[in-house]
């Protein structure tokens, strides 16, 4: 099952490589066939977890290398964190293949590259095996680097090859991490859920090297990937520079792998370093978000602001993850959940804007907001996205952002109440330069240039509905998520309430 | 004694057809050269199947150890059979199109590959030393075959230059090492390494000085500076042979000998290998930056994995030579491929640099699809073998408490990827100047697409690769 739904998308790719579908026009369908049917799969994939059932669920195992030095099995499966995952990235990829319709330059490379980002960001997700989640980790960077390089705007070179330097950079930590780990004395596999058992098999006395220096390789490559401040610094370029779909995939998934890797690994395997360390990791997120929501307020590209956005969004995670600091002894997993909560909600509601911008994009083909104005008037449903994303992304209740942020705050104010206090105050600031690029670019007197404006057409009404009902739905009843997410989290919770602190003694 | 020579029957059927390629030269009019290289690839899938067939499984040895039998000198026998027969099938649209005198070409390529599987088959330091040297003639002319080209001849100059005094190093040490021992064979080097006064500064030195002229010959920092010349000059199937068969070659007398004859005394070495990999990887790699011929920067690419080699080396243990081999095995497929892609679009462009290889990917699909796919297996990129096999090396390293130096090799293979994306850029982003399709001949194309999988299938299941590996370094330890 998780099979399918992770390599139907390089199947397609393979089909579309050899030949198969001839023709801009038919591609473009295909293309849209194909996500749809890896959308419906990873629903399924969601609705047929079980909260409260065995932790790893839908698990496809094979033997893969099982030398004397190196066993690594082709291991997928599915958790609480990743089941939800899994849906947004189906969804995310279905919202990438429907806004590039207006594509004309070499379609058919465009969605092979597309398709191969979706198999590994679905794979980095499932895979429960070290070396394959690496490998995977990995698989994406090359379609991410030729889709920003070859089909992107303004500096795109560059900014493709920022994105990649920094996140194989980051990785390679990652590397050193993976190969310490499996060298460790009483580890000899990859297999990730023995690592995750608490009393699993990664013995800090007996680590190849210090597991504090473990954590932050780690830590480094996933925050890399979030981004954090100080190493954010590629995320505007690439999202600025990228195609509409690859600022899609990018924002709404692609950082979410860094915070999956962040509760997955760090959160899951090292649960006392991310206790002892919990002060500075919180610190880097606060400052992402002020630092973020500060630079935010300065941009007048439209794309660039969402950017920013996004790592003021992504601090927020850090401070979710901090929570687990609180003293006392009931820790209640709100923080964490909020964190994982932040994943999805930021993923649609990011998604929703970028769409949208893309949208406009294409309309008006520029980005600069003074040249904007008054395009509700001409763009009804697209400006009601916008707005709809907006208040989502400021945290307005009854939408998604508010439900993500408020259960991050409650569990970040437990633990370092000072620091949370300056985290809600990016909440402010969002307001700020939210409702500042609404009324500059939605409202407002329109110059005369945008007077024959048309609205979003169906093919991109499609992700921007299908959008705007996640937000809303996680917003007004997000019980359908949460308890998905706690059910994936509960063994880490309940690891640092008994005491067990995991598997580090 | 009683010595059997039909252990030696790969070898003879592979110097033989060499003299027949040779023979047949003389009598051949000038349009039907096209046999020759039928001929060799024909002669040498004979000798991989009686090679195959009637050695596996064999341990023995010839002329009371000199010349060796056993798994780890058939694993290599295959190795470098397949890869002369994979340089022929390089050679042939390009011989026919730039060189004269194919005849000598072949019979000298065969006469280089007996000199590599003797070279894995020695059982001491002599035999070891002619092998080298048969391999060095056969490589120095080859080098220089391009008569009429300036590069090719200063390339082949510097190349005989610096190797004829590198063999005198190696020469030099060799006679160290007998003088203080007593001995030249392997296994009784080491054994009399094993007594604990057998230790001394001549012996260092000897040590050292051996290790300096392998250095040379697989080029090695700071015994390198002929490589990015001879390979610029060379012929283009020459310098994919030079990269890869005489790099393998070396390796797999660098093996047997720190594996066996020196293994008693590895901390001796241990450090100098360390340090020699630690500056070969960072060196090679940095200044593959700055290149812009696309043979140099190859060159320079392979100075850099000799690093992860010499690492593996480094980290040698009973466990860790499969690591090595294995590398070994990914770099020949990938390099191979790689240099069969550029010959193939230097034939019809006759451009080498980077900048000449703009927009190719349009112009010829097939041929940059297995460039791109070929320089991300270089760069270490998953699914590729090229990341399974230092993935390997890594391991192996690690698991010997050389974490340290996997970290330094996995940043060096982060700053291979930039220069290696630089050509993929090329390949797939930057329109071409002339935008005509580019003709590939039809073996090019079959030789790519075996290529091509073997990068691709070995990367996703190397399990079979890696139990024949386990079999050839049993027979080491």
């Amino acid at each position: 099952m998780l099979t399918v739904t992770v390599f139907l998308p390089t199947v397609a790719a393979l089909l579309l490589a050899v030949g198969l579908v001839r023709g801009d026009r038919n591609i473009r369908w295909f293309a849209a066939a194909v996500a749809v049917a890896d959308l419906l799969l990873s629903v399924v994939v969601f609705v047929l977890f079980q909260p409260g059932g065995e932790r790893f669920q839908l698990i496809d195992r094979l033997d893969w290398i099982n030398t004397e030095t190196v066993h690594a099995s082709y291991l997928l499966g599915v958790d609480g964190i990743s089941a939800p995952l899994v849906m947004l990235t189906g969804l995310l990829g279905l919202c990438a293949v429907f806004v590039s319709f207006h594509i004309s330059h070499r379609v058919r490379e465009y969605f092979i590259w597309l398709f191969v980002l979706q198999t590994a960001v679905m794979g980095v997700f499932t895979a429960l095996d070290f070396l394959l989640f690496f490998l995977f980790w990995e698989i994406e960077l090359v379609p991410m680097y030729l889709l920003i390089s070859t089909w992107g705007t303004g500096r795109r070179e560059y900014s493709a090859m920022k994105f990649l330097m920094f996140t194989i950079l980051g990785s390679a930590f990652m590397l050193v991490a993976i190969v310490a780990v499996f060298v460790s004395a009483g580890v000899g596999s990859f297999d990730m859920t023995r690592l995750l058992e608490p009393g699993g098999a990664l013995d800090a006395s007996r680590a190849a090297l210090p597991m504090g220096a473990l954590f932050w390789l780690f830590f480094v490559a996933f925050a890399v990937k979030l981004p954090t401040w100080p190493v954010h610094t590629w995320l505007p370029d690439a999202h600025t520079d990228a195609p509409t779909a690859g600022s899609v995939m990018l924002a709404g998934v692609m950082l979410k792998m860094g915070g999956y890797g962040l509760l997955r690994i760090n959160a899951g395997m090292f649960p006392e370093q991310l206790q002892a360390f919990a002060l500075p990791i919180v610190a880097l997120g606060v400052i992402s978000v002020l630092y973020g929501a500060v630079v935010t307020l300065r941009q007048t590209d439209l794309k660039r602001l969402i950017a920013y956005s996004s790592v003021s969004h992504m601090g927020l995670v850090l401070l979710g993850l901090g929570s687990v600091a609180a003293v006392g002894g009931a820790l209640t997993d709100a923080g964490l959940t909020g964190a994982a909560m932040q994943l999805f909600t930021h993923g649609t509601i990011t998604g929703l804007l970028f769409v949208a911008v893309g949208v406009m994009y294409e309309k008006t083909h520029t980005r600069y907001i003074p040249d904007l104005g008054g395009l509700a008037n001409r763009m009804p449903l697209v400006s009601g996205a916008f707005l709809i994303a907006g208040a989502a992304s400021l945290g307005l209740p009854l939408l998604s952002g508010f439900v993500s942020e408020l259960l991050v705050f409650f569990g970040g104010f437990r633990a370092f109440p000072i620091l949370t206090i300056l985290a809600v105050l990016g909440i402010i600031l969002a307001a700020g330069y939210i409702l500042w690029m609404l009324q500059r670019t939605l409202f407002g007197l329109r110059p005369a240039r945008w007077d024959e404006l048309t609205d979003a057409g169906p093919v991109e009404l499609v992700p921007i509905a299908l959008l705007v009902i996640s937000i809303v739905a996680v917003g007004v009843y997000p019980a359908w998520l949460t308890d998905v997410f706690r059910d994936g989290l509960e063994p880490i919770v309940s690891g640092y309430n008994t005491g067990l602190a995991g598997i580090a003694r | 004694m009683n010595n059997n020579f039909l252990l030696l029957l790969p070898e003879f059927i592979v110097t033989g057809l060499a003299f027949v390629v040779l023979g047949l030269d003389l009598f051949l009019p000038e349009r039907r050269k096209w046999v020759l290289p039928i001929v060799a690839v024909v002669g040498l899938v004979v000798a991989l199947v009686v090679s195959l067939r009637y050695l596996w499984g064999v341990s023995d040895s010839l002329y009371d150890g000199v010349i060796r039998v056993d798994g780890y000198a058939l694993f290599f026998k295959a190795f470098f059979i397949a890869l002369g027969g994979v340089v022929v099938l390089v050679s042939v649209d390009f011989v026919r199109r730039n060189l004269e005198h194919p005849g000598e070409y072949y019979g000298i390529l065969l006469f280089t590959v007996v000199a590599m599987m003797l070279l894995a088959a020695s059982g001491e330091l002599l035999t070891a030393y002619i092998s080298l040297e048969l391999l060095s003639f056969g490589l120095y002319v080859l080098v220089a075959y391009d008569r009429y080209n300036a590069k090719s001849n200063e390339g082949a100059t510097k190349y005989i230059l610096l190797g004829a005094f590198s063999s005198a190093l190696l020469l030099f040490g060799i006679s160290q090492v007998y003088g203080l021992l007593g001995t030249t064979r392997f296994d009784e080097i080491s054994s009399a390494l094993s007594s604990a006064d057998a230790l001394s500064p001549g012996l260092i030195l000897g040590i050292a000085l051996i290790i300096a002229g392998l250095g040379f010959k697989v080029a090695a920092v700071p015994f390198h500076m002929w490589a990015p010349d001879a390979y610029e000059g060379a012929p283009i199937p020459i310098t994919a042979h030079l990269a890869v068969g005489s790099k393998a070659a070396a390796f797999a007398l660098v093996l047997r000998l720190f594996a066996e004859a020196f293994m008693p005394i590895v901390e001796q070495w241990q450090i100098l290998l360390i340090g020699l990999a630690v500056i070969t990887m960072l060196l090679g790699n940095l200044v593959a930056l700055a290149q812009r011929n696309l043979k140099r920067l190859l060159a320079y690419s392979s100075v850099g994995q000799v690093g992860y080699l010499l690492m593996g080396v480094a980290a040698l243990a009973a466990t860790g030579s499969g690591g090595i081999m294995l590398h070994l095995v990914a770099y020949a497929v990938t390099n191979m491929a790689a240099f069969l892609c550029l010959a193939a679009i230097y034939n019809i462009t006759g451009r080498d640099d980077i900048a000449g290889m703009a927009g190719v990917a349009r112009r010829a699909p097939l041929v940059g699809l297995v460039f791109a796919v070929s320089l991300f297996s270089l760069a270490g990129l998953p699914i590729f073998v090229g990341f399974t096999s230092k993935f390997y090396l890594f391991n192996a390293a690690a698991a010997q408490g050389l974490l340290w130096v996997a970290g330094i090799a996995i940043f060096s293979s982060l700053i291979s990827l930039y220069y290696y994306l630089q050509v993929v850029r090329q390949l797939y982003i930057e329109p071409a100047e002339d935008a005509a399709p580019i003709p590939v001949p039809r073996l090019t194309l079959g030789v790519l697409g075996a290529l091509f999988a073997g990068m691709v299938g070995l990367g996703v299941y190397p399990a079979p690769l890696m139990e024949a590996v386990q079999y050839a370094s049993d027979a080491l330890f």
